[in-house]
């Protein structure tokens, strides 16, 4: 006390925010605080005797309510206010760290925690596949407590931690897994995004070294206005590194390679998030911060869009594993985003925006319902299970609905992204890339429709003779309940309601994707909220 | 207005309740169902006195403002009269359907698609806005996946579905390219501002590239040739469906568009000399295909797929002449091919086969069916007076000027007409006349909902012909005013006048009576004749599908190898290549920094030390040896950070070098491992091209950046304030725990996670491997490769 004493107040001014925090600003880290304090506490209880298991799973589900329910109220302050920032510490930006939630970061905060809530109830009545003591729960949390982080924080580095933070949680679900082809997928997967995640770290570190600070809305108006730095090529490095955690051709490998292999609920959670993290690390850092590089290096993006989405479609039409197949349409749109980040204009932005808010939905219900589909059918291979369609017409037609939406066919939700974006590339006469939005729907369309037909339409096949061998792992799924419980269907439904939702009545979230993409363009307002009064 | 937005979508909310409905009341479900058609049809009717005054109606409100979407409907003379077909027929198939599909368990599904198509097709003519348009085509391509796979255990119908979808979905994508280009070239999205444009897009510089898209679209949808294999396997389908989509509604979706688009981009060379050429070659084709097929369901199917290419050939033929009997035609085919698919299924339902081999000598047993069928195929080869005559004459007129095009056209179509005029009447005879022969013991005639459709729509083909002129005026003229884009009158009517059409009429009829006369032989020329010209787009487009997946399995599974070091190997590849192609091309290269005697020694001995840790790392005979290789560099970039002044730093540095150390040496001598290298020579020194690449990128970066001076700001406010405000006297400590605490949270957690995942790891294998170790599906094989 008596050393602050020795502080004049001019200059503690200077460095620390002294006026009181409003209250109702906690709700900016509260999407980040609860999952994290609470994945803390989760670990500390899961070895409580007796319905430990049974405790925690209901306790994470609480939690992740809480934090859905802290997400909506931040994201209706956001909506209200535009963009809102709080410093860590109170230390004044761009000394401290600051969190910053703008229409972007709050609305994509949103959706993660919806998913992750309805991601856990699933889990509820997954067959526990190990011992109890290590269930997902902790680990669901602190991967939602990463993925919000990192759209929330208005610090370039802290963004890294929290990629950090959610790479290893996801790292830990994967290694949850009881056989060797998890590890397998595990290994390749955390080497792959540990590579990413250390170029990203480099790259921070390039910036840092350029411009000497990390705050973004310090960097939005420092580095565009920079000259003599390497700024392309450093906008490269970030394209590299965020393009890894997205899975964009070519260093898609890991993607195809693990998210197969986890339980039904942490695939999910996978898909719906994790390469999220990764265009919205690009639509941040690229976009907001280094709009001119990014012009300068739009030819190349989109050539990785068009591939990505080429590759997905192809991949589609190729797969014969239910599990597998989802992951192929996540890359399709991967690239489907990355065309509307090429593109460099408003309709571009808002097209990659609204696809990946529509696609957080769409992958969690589509992996969740494909796993699903692979248990009911006894076997994730397509040529031999079948029969789906007479057995389970509502969950077929569900899934049916999905395929379609994945596809970008209307009037489903994935339908509008891509027409904004085939909009947006003729309106600057690049028709090759609108050409790579249709002919890759066109893989999908054919693809799905195929994957529908042998595993849903096809009369049900025989069982293959149980031997030993590879048939082991069949016979496992076949002994299962042929029963939906309600915790599967309850959050397929409503992930396909967000889906049929979205598509019919696409106009809220569509001018909500507009302003989060003019907040990208023209940062004044993310700018203003870290520093009251400064000018980009 | 909300009464016509009601009426626009009452068969969607039919379609919804059609299941629970159908549940409740059975076959009977259909008498309630078809009042969602017939209040739409009377909502629809209302607005006929105004069309036919030459009015346009318009209606609707706002979707998606934000991309400038309206859920907005148009009614002239072309989108009444369809939408009007569509809930007209539409009524008829929903009580065909709930007869014919009677008893069977998923009859309130196949209602609700039915309905669901219904709305689809109802949206589709009606929509003012282009992007409700094509919203709505594909979802008629999706409804018509969902009822041609009806069936979905029999393959044929599984295989005709997805070859549906193909074509018209990939069709689909052509029409969003080239609405969003109409769009761009003209600035509107609604068809009621398009078609006022005049000009405008004739003479637009992406004229071309538009057609080609639309044309695309509608060729597709419309079954032109090469794309009309998919409308006869679409034949899968219950009878009701091609009753209803493969003949009177959905197919003829390509030719309503290029109606639509006749006024603004009809007329060119481009569009009279392709849509002609194309619409004729698909109507000699499929009146030949249709000469070889027994099942009547085909015979009708292909000459559909020939009709359709009669009215597209109309369309594009660019006289108003043209227009009028490609109107005439559209609606006299909905009538007559409607009734004619309908009496298929009643013969099959009736008499236990459709094969025109296998039944005959109906009339006695289902004499109302064959009363349909015989006016319906009257009409089809164009007898008069039914409406089908009227078509006919107006067809011959349109095309006998006498110049050399109109004379190629002209026989064309009549060759067309001759040979469609002979499996008319091929489909709708033969199964009633002659002796009696039947695969059921008694053939007999079926219930009223089954015998509705066919002869009401019979006989409305004969009422058109006899009452041409209030036809006219009703339907005829608005709908190819509509088409022509000014007003037109027709004046043809059923009672025969002298003149060219009338006489080629008359030999058209006598030369397809005398076909049919000799069907048998004709039959067997026709395949001789098509088996002669070798596989055709059927064959080919399983081929390309086939070909595509297995590229495609071949191109994932090369991408896909399964190796990491593969994967390695590629993602630093591509960061090499990326960042020195950034530094060279976009002037970012860094200077060449001035070495020599500027080293200190000190920095000099680290740096060899460094530099010979990475030396024999790359030399080393063993693993042990490269790992306190590795190490030794480790420690020299630890004192690089020494001699800089950041003694935390480089005691965090030393202390994670020797626990790397450590724990490689514990673990990888723990297992079993090849001590050598087990690459080749060649992959070596592929690798380590690869990583002198990326490290060049990377370094040359650095040295870039190295180049402009740093900004100490935040270095400066952490000593100012470090000890000041936040009580620490080491600035590093400080920035850990307060400045930057944080980072820290989130870094702890980091490891608390990782903790808890090796904890995981070693419990649960431990577990697993008593239990069991491989359990991989066969599918898993890729990853193990």
């Amino acid at each position: 006390m008596a050393s602050t004493a020795a502080v004049s107040p001019a200059l503690l001014e200077q460095a620390m925010s002294i006026a009181p925090v409003p209250p109702e600003h906690w709700l900016i880290v509260a999407p980040v605080l609860v999952p994290l304090a609470g994945g803390a506490a989760l670990i500390a209880l899961r070895h409580r005797p007796g319905a430990g298991r049974a405790l925690v799973g209901r306790l994470s589900i609480l939690l992740l309510a809480l934090t859905l329910a802290a997400n909506i109220g931040l994201f209706l302050m956001v909506v209200e206010k535009g963009a809102l920032t709080m410093v860590m510490g109170r230390w004044l930006p761009p000394f401290g760290i600051a969190f910053t939630a703008d229409r972007l970061g709050a609305a994509f905060s949103l959706s993660a925690a919806a998913i992750a809530l309805l991601a856990a109830i699933f889990t509820r009545g997954e067959a526990g596949t190990g011992a109890p003591a290590y269930g997902p729960e902790p680990f669901h949390l602190l991967l939602l407590a990463g993925v919000s982080g990192a759209f929330l924080t208005g610090d370039i580095f802290n963004l890294y931690v929290w990629f950090e933070v959610l790479l290893i949680a996801s790292f830990g679900l994967l290694a949850l897994g009881p056989d060797r082809a998890e590890l397998d997928g595990a290994l390749k997967y955390g080497f792959l995004n540990l590579a990413g995640t250390t170029l990203f770290l480099v790259a921070v570190g390039l910036v840092y070294g350029v411009t000497g600070t990390l705050n973004m809305a310090d960097l939005a108006m420092r580095l565009p206005a920079m000259e003599g730095v390497p700024a392309v090529t450093l906008a490269a490095l970030f394209l590299f590194a965020f393009s890894m955690k997205a899975a964009a051709f070519p260093v898609q490998f890991w993607l195809p390679a693990a998210y197969h292999t986890p339980r039904a609920s942490t695939a999910a959670l996978f898909a719906a998030l994790l390469t999220k993290v990764g265009v919205y690390a690009m639509l941040r850092v690229l976009v907001m911060l280094m709009p001119a590089p990014l012009e300068e290096l739009s030819l190349l993006i989109a050539a990785i869009a068009a591939a990505t989405m080429l590759f997905g479609g192809l991949g589609v039409l190729a797969e014969r594993d239910l599990r597998r197949l989802p992951g192929f349409v996540l890359i399709s749109g991967i690239g489907t985003m990355l065309a509307g980040i090429a593109l460099h204009s408003p309709g571009g932005a808002t097209g990659a925006i609204f696809y990946g808010l529509q696609s957080m939905a769409l992958m969690l219900a589509l992996y969740l319902a494909l796993f699903e589909a692979a248990r009911l059918a006894g076997t994730p291979d397509l040529m031999k299970g079948g029969g789906l369609y007479a057995r389970h017409p509502l969950f077929s037609g569900l899934v049916l609905a999905l395929f379609f939406a994945a596809a970008g066919l209307p009037p489903f939700s994935g339908f509008w992204p891509k027409a904004l974006i085939v909009k947006a590339a003729l309106d600057i006469g690049a028709w090759w890339l609108a050409g790579a939005v249709l002919l890759s729907g066109f893989f999908l369309t054919v693809g799905l429709a195929r994957a529908y037909m042998l595993a849903f339409w096809h009369p049900q096949r025989p069982p293959a003779p149980v031997g030993r061998g590879p048939q082991t792992g069949q016979a496992a799924l076949s002994a299962r309940p042929q029963k939906l419980a309600l915790t599967t269907i309850l959050p397929l439904a409503v992930a396909a309601l967000a889906v049929i939702g979205f598509g019919l009545f696409p106009e809220r979230l569509l001018q909500l994707s507009g302003d989060a993409a003019s907040g990208l363009a023209d940062p004044a307002a993310y700018v203003g909220s870290v520093f009251p009064g400064a000018k980009p | 207005m909300e009464l016509t937005f009601l009426a626009l979508l009452t068969p969607f909310i039919a379609a919804l309740f059609a299941p629970a409905l159908t549940r409740v009341l059975g076959a009977r479900a259909a008498f309630v169902l078809v009042l969602a058609p017939i209040l739409s049809f009377a909502r629809l009717l209302t607005y006929l006195p105004d069309v036919m005054a030459g009015e346009k109606v318009t209606g609707g409100f706002a979707w998606v403002p934000s991309f400038n979407l309206s859920y907005s409907w148009y009614l002239d003379g072309l989108s009444l009269t369809f939408a009007l077909l569509v809930t007209g027929i539409g009524a008829l198939i929903v009580l065909y359907a709930g007869a014919y599909l009677k008893g069977h368990p998923q009859q309130g599904r196949f209602f609700a698609f039915l309905l669901a198509f219904m709305g689809a097709m109802l949206g589709l003519v009606v929509s003012d806005s282009f992007l409700m348009l094509f919203i709505h085509w594909e979802l008629t391509s999706i409804t018509s996946f969902l009822l041609i796979g009806f069936d979905h255990e029999r393959q044929a119908s599984r295989r005709a579905a997805l070859t549906a979808l193909a074509v018209t979905g990939g069709g689909g994508l052509f029409l969003l390219a080239g609405l969003m280009f109409l769009w761009n070239i003209t600035g509107v999205t609604q068809f009621s501002l398009l078609l006022m444009l005049g000009d405008d897009l004739r003479s637009s510089p992406f004229y071309m590239a538009l057609f080609g898209l639309i044309a695309m679209a509608a060729f597709t949808k419309s079954a032109q040739f090469p794309f009309h294999f998919w409308l006869p396997n679409a034949m899968a389908a219950p009878t009701p469906v091609s009753a209803y989509l493969h003949s009177a509604t959905m197919v003829k979706a390509g030719v309503f568009l290029l109606m639509r688009l006749n006024p603004v981009m009809g007329g060119t060379p481009l569009w009279t000399i392709v849509l002609p050429v194309v619409g004729g070659v698909t109507l000699i084709a499929g009146t030949v295909m249709a000469l070889r097929q027994r099942d009547m369901k085909l015979v009708l199917a292909q000459t559909t797929v020939a009709s359709l290419g009669l009215l597209v050939m109309l369309t594009g033929f660019g006289t108003e002449k043209a227009l009028e009997a490609a109107v005439l035609y559209l609606l006299a085919h909905a009538l007559f091919k409607g009734a004619l698919f309908m009496v298929a299924g009643q013969v099959d339902h009736g008499a236990g086969s459709r094969d025109l081999t296998e039944v005959s000598g109906l009339y006695r047993a289902m004499p109302l069916t064959g009363a349909a069928a015989g006016l319906a195929a009257l009409s089809m080869i164009g007898f008069m007076p039914f409406a089908g005559f009227l078509a006919k004459e107006e067809i011959y007129a349109a095309l006998s000027s006498g110049s050399p095009r109109d004379l190629l056209f002209l026989m064309t179509a009549f060759a067309g007409n001759v040979l469609m005029g002979a499996a008319a009447l091929h489909a709708g005879i033969s199964p009633f006349r002659g002796r009696l022969k039947a695969p059921v013991a008694h053939p007999h005639e079926g219930p009223f909902g089954l015998l509705a459709g066919p002869v009401l729509l019979s006989l409305a083909g004969l009422a058109a012909g006899v009452a041409s002129g209030q036809f006219h005026r009703a339907f005829g003229n608005p709908m190819a005013s509509a088409v022509a884009g000014h007003p037109v009158e027709m004046t043809i009517s059923g009672v025969p006048h002298a003149g060219l059409p009338f006489a080629l009429s008359v030999v058209t009829i006598a030369a397809a009576a005398w076909l049919f006369s000799r069907i048998g032989r004709v039959q067997q020329n026709a395949r001789a004749l098509i088996d002669a010209l070798g596989p055709g787009p059927d064959r080919a487009f399983d081929t390309a599908l086939d070909g595509l997946t297995r590229m495609a399995h071949g191109l994932v599974r090369r991408v896909q190898s399964g190796r990491l070091e593969h994967y390695l190997v590629v993602t630093l590849l591509c960061l090499g290549l990326t960042l020195l192609l950034s530094l060279a091309l976009q002037g970012e290269m860094p200077r060449w920094p001035a070495l020599g005697a500027a080293i200190p020694p000190a920095e000099a001995l680290v740096l060899l030390l460094a530099l010979t840790g990475v030396g024999v790392v790359l030399v080393a005979s063993d693993r042990l040896t490269a790992i306190v290789a590795l190490g030794i560099q480790g420690f020299a970039v630890g004192l690089i950070y020494l001699l800089y002044g950041a003694p935390d730093l480089a005691f965090t540095q030393f202390m994670v070098e020797t626990l790397a150390v450590v724990i490689l040496t514990l673990v990888m001598t723990r297992l079993n491992l090849k001590g050598a290298d087990h690459r080749g020579t060649g992959e070596r020194l592929v690798d380590g091209a690869v990583a002198v690449l990326a490290a060049a990128g990377l370094g040359l970066l650095m040295l870039k950046m190295l180049e402009g001076s740093f900004d100490g700001r935040l270095s400066d406010f952490f000593n100012l304030y470090s000890r000041t405000v936040a009580h620490g006297a080491n600035v590093v400590n400080v920035i850990i725990v307060d400045f930057r605490g944080t980072d820290t949270l989130g870094e702890i957690s980091v490891v608390l996670v990782t903790g808890l995942a090796i904890l995981a790891l070693i419990r649960l294998r431990a577990v697993a491997g008593r239990r069991r170790l491989a359990d991989n599906d066969p599918a898993d094989a890729e990853e193990q490769a």
